[in-house]
C-alpha cells in the first residue's frame, strides 16, 4: 500500500520538478504534464515501477524536517551496495535538498525512496560533501529526477581526475549489476566561499572549505534547526581517512569548533552529535598521527616505518583502524616530510 | 664517463615500454579491469617475467640474489600509488655495484627505473616509492662491474596504482612543481634496515671499503605529479599525457654519485634515498629532467650527520 502511494506521488513530484530540470520549456508544458495520466508518461511510470520495488533506506528525523540515514561502519562491498556513509535530506516548503547519495546508484535510489516516504516535494538539489564514491555514486538516482548537483568549486576537477579510477574500483567493490550503473556525475552548481539555497521558507548555507579531508570539502548548515552536515570533515567512531591535507584539516577543525550550532551530522558516525564535543576524538587522532609522523621523520625513519607504527596508540578507539591507519600514516608522511 | 661494456639497455628499453604500455592500456582497459576484479588466489607463476626477461636483460645469466641483494616492500600495499621499495646489496668477491634496475612485472611499463652508481662500491642501498597497477612481482636486478647479474624479488598485492590519482591537493601540487628538498636521514632507517633485511652490512667493513671515509644516506625529493600516462581526465575522456621525471643525477663536488633513468612508475613527488661514501665536498648537486624537457636543479649542503 505504501509503495503504491510512493509511486503515485512520484508522478506529482516529477511535474513540479520538470521546469527545474529543463524538461519543460514553459509553464504551459508543466500544466499539461499535470493533467497527464501516469500511463501517458512512460518514463515516469517506469521509474515509479522501479521505485516500488526498492526498500527505502532507514532515516531518522534529527530536527523538524531534517532526516539522516545513519550508515554502518564498513567498507564498500557487494552486499552493502555502498551504503556506508551517512546521508540526509532537508524538507522546505517548496522543495527538498539531499545531502550525499551513497556508494551506488542503488543506494541513491533507496535514499530517494526514503525521501518519498516522507514528502512529495521535488528534490531540487543534491549536495555532494566531497569527491569520495561512498558519498556521491548515487547522484544519478536524483539527477534523472531533475535534481541539480551542487558541489565545491574544485569538485568537478577532482572528479575528472578520479572518476575513471573510481569506476575500476567499483568493479572490484560492487556486484557487477551495481558497478555497471556507476556514473560519477559532475556538479551542475559550483560553490566558492559560501552559497545560500532556498527550499521555500528554509535556507541552507553551503560552505566550501580549504583543503582538509579532501581538496573539495563542502558543509551544509540548515539555518532553521542549526543542523550542520559536515560530510567527512567529521568522523566519529569510524577512523578518519586522510585524502587532503593533515595540517589543513587540523587548522580547519580549529575554525569549525568555534561555530555555535545545535548539532552536527558526521559523514561517518552517529546521526546527530553535540558540537564541538563531537570533534574531540578526531582532533586527538589526527594530532597523534601528525606528532608520530613528525617524530619518525626527525629520526630519519622511512615511510614504511610510519605505516607500521604511527598512531598505534589510537587503535582501540576506532572502528576500521587497520583498514585506514596505514594509508593515513603514508599520506601524512608524504605531506609532512616537506616541512 | 665510465667504461660501458655489457649493460642493461635501460633508457631505450624504458622508452619503448612506455610507448608500448600506453597503447596496450588504451585498448585493453576493460579487460584489465576485469582481471583486477578477480585477483589470483595464489601467487602467480612468473609467466610475465619469462615474457619480458629478454627485453630487460637479454641472454645474460642471472644469479640468485639470495644473500647478495635484498628487496623490501609491503606484501599488501597501503596505497597502490605510493608503495615504498627498499633495495640493499652487498656484492661478494670484490665486485662493485654498477647498476640496479627495478622491474614491476605487471605494470604497463615494467621497467620502473634504473639506477647507475658513479663510484665503485660493494654496498648499495636505494629506497624509492612506486606505483603498482596490479598484483605483481617486483624485482631488483643488480649488475656488477664485471657484468654479472643478481636478482631478488618480492610479491606485492596492489591495484590501480598507475591510474590512481595520488594528487591530494591539485593546486598545491601545481604551485610547487619542481621544488626540491634533500634530507640526510641518519641512524633510524639504517638501524631498521639492519634488523629487517637478511643482508648484514657491517659498518666496519663499509668504512674499510672506503678507506675510512664516512658513509652517508641522502634522500632526494622532487615535487612533481609524475603522471604515468594512465590517468584519464573524465571531462575530456583523454588520458593525461605521461609527464614524469625521467632523469635524476646526483653528484658531489663534480663527481657523479647516482643517476636515475626511466622513472615512469615512480610515485608522485618522486623520492630516492641512497647510501654514498662522501668524498668530502660540502655540496650535493641535484639535476632532474622531466619528459617535457623541464630541468630542475639545486645545490644542497652535505650534512655529515650527527657524529
Amino acid at each position: 500500500m505504501r509503495h503504491a502511494l510512493a509511486a503515485a506521488s512520484l508522478v506529482a513530484v516529477l511535474v513540479v520538478a520538470a521546469p527545474v530540470a529543463g524538461f519543460a520549456a514553459s509553464g504551459n508544458d508543466a500544466a499539461v504534464a499535470a493533467d497527464a495520466t501516469p500511463s501517458g508518461t512512460a518514463p515516469t511510470a517506469a521509474t515509479a515501477a522501479a521505485l516500488a520495488t526498492i526498500v527505502p533506506l532507514a532515516v531518522a528525523e534529527v530536527a523538524p524536517g531534517v532526516f539522516v540515514h545513519e550508515a554502518p561502519f564498513a567498507l564498500i562491498a557487494p552486499a552493502n551496495r555502498g551504503d556506508i556513509a551517512n546521508l540526509g535530506f532537508i524538507v522546505g516548503d517548496d522543495a527538498v535538498a539531499v545531502i550525499d547519495t551513497g556508494g551506488s546508484v542503488a543506494t541513491g535510489a533507496a535514499l530517494l525512496a526514503a525521501v518519498r516516504a516522507h514528502t512529495d516535494k521535488p528534490v531540487r538539489y543534491v549536495v555532494n560533501t566531497h569527491v569520495h564514491p561512498d558519498h556521491l555514486a548515487g547522484n544519478a538516482a536524483f539527477a534523472r529526477e531533475g535534481a541539480k548537483i551542487v558541489g565545491h568549486h574544485k569538485l568537478a576537477r577532482a572528479l575528472a581526475a578520479r572518476a575513471p579510477f573510481y569506476r575500476e574500483q567499483a568493479n572490484r567493490q560492487l556486484a557487477p549489476a551495481d558497478a555497471a550503473q556507476s556514473d560519477f556525475l559532475a556538479p551542475d552548481i559550483a560553490v566558492e566561499g559560501t552559497m545560500r539555497l532556498d527550499l521555500g521558507g528554509r535556507e541552507l548555507v553551503l560552505e566550501a572549505h580549504p583543503t582538509a579531508h579532501t581538496d573539495a570539502d563542502l558543509s551544509v548548515l540548515d539555518v532553521e534547526s542549526g543542523t550542520w552536515f559536515l560530510g567527512d570533515l567529521l568522523f566519529a567512531g569510524h577512523l578518519p581517512s586522510l585524502d587532503g591535507s593533515l595540517t589543513g584539516w587540523l587548522a580547519e577543525m580549529d575554525r569549525l569548533a568555534e561555530r555555535p550550532v545545535a548539532r552536527v551530522v558526521p559523514g561517518h558516525g552517529p546521526r546527530a552529535m553535540a558540537w564541538p564535543d563531537a570533534l574531540v576524538p578526531q582532533r586527538r587522532y589526527l594530532a597523534r598521527i601528525a606528532a608520530d609522523v613528525r617524530a619518525l621523520i626527525a629520526e630519519g625513519r622511512s615511510i614504511s616505518a610510519a605505516a607500521e607504527s604511527a598512531g598505534l596508540s589510537e587503535r582501540d578507539a576506532w572502528a576500521l583502524f587497520d583498514e585506514f591507519n596505514p594509508h593515513n600514516a603514508t599520506a601524512a608522511f608524504q605531506e609532512l616530510e616537506w616541512e | 664517463m665510465t667504461a660501458t661494456g655489457r649493460h642493461l639497455p635501460s633508457a631505450a628499453l624504458a622508452l619503448a615500454l612506455v610507448a608500448g604500455g600506453f597503447s596496450v592500456t588504451l585498448f585493453a582497459g576493460p579487460a584489465a579491469a576485469q582481471e583486477a576484479a578477480q585477483p589470483a588466489a595464489q601467487e602467480p607463476a612468473e609467466a610475465t617475467w619469462e615474457a619480458i626477461r629478454f627485453d630487460v636483460v637479454g641472454d645474460t645469466a642471472i644469479a640468485t640474489g639470495e644473500g647478495v641483494v635484498a628487496i623490501e616492500a609491503p606484501y599488501r600495499a597501503h596505497d597502490a600509488a605510493i608503495v615504498p621499495i627498499d633495495v640493499t646489496a652487498h656484492l661478494p668477491q670484490g665486485r662493485t655495484v654498477k647498476r640496479m634496475t627495478l622491474v614491476i612485472d605487471e605494470n604497463p611499463a615494467p621497467v620502473a627505473a634504473t639506477f647507475t652508481f658513479g663510484e665503485p662500491q660493494a654496498d648499495m642501498a636505494v629506497s624509492t616509492r612506486v606505483r603498482i597497477n596490479s598484483y605483481s612481482w617486483v624485482r631488483a636486478i643488480v649488475e656488477a662491474d664485471d657484468g654479472s647479474l643478481y636478482m631478488s624479488k618480492r610479491y606485492v598485492k596492489a591495484s590501480g596504482g598507475c591510474s590512481a590519482p595520488a594528487l591530494k591537493d591539485a593546486d598545491a601540487a601545481l604551485a610547487q612543481l619542481g621544488k626540491m628538498k634533500v634530507r640526510f636521514p641518519e641512524g633510524g632507517d639504517k638501524a631498521a634496515a639492519a634488523t629487517s633485511t637478511p643482508i648484514a652490512v657491517p659498518s666496519a667493513s663499509t668504512a674499510a671499503d672506503a678507506g675510512g671515509a664516512k658513509r652517508l644516506k641522502a634522500q632526494i625529493m622532487i615535487r612533481h605529479p609524475n603522471y604515468s600516462g594512465l590517468q584519464m581526465n573524465q571531462l575530456t575522456q583523454l588520458y593525461i599525457p605521461a609527464h614524469f621525471v625521467n632523469d635524476i643525477e646526483i653528484s658531489q663536488g663534480g663527481r657523479m654519485l647516482l643517476k636515475m633513468e626511466g622513472g615512469i612508475s615512480l610515485s608522485e613527488d618522486p623520492t630516492i634515498a641512497f647510501d654514498f661514501v662522501s668524498n668530502g665536498s660540502p655540496v650535493l648537486d641535484v639535476k632532474a629532467i622531466d619528459t617535457d624537457g623541464q630541468v630542475f636543479s639545486g645545490a644542497f649542503p652535505v650534512d655529515t650527520g650527527r657524529s
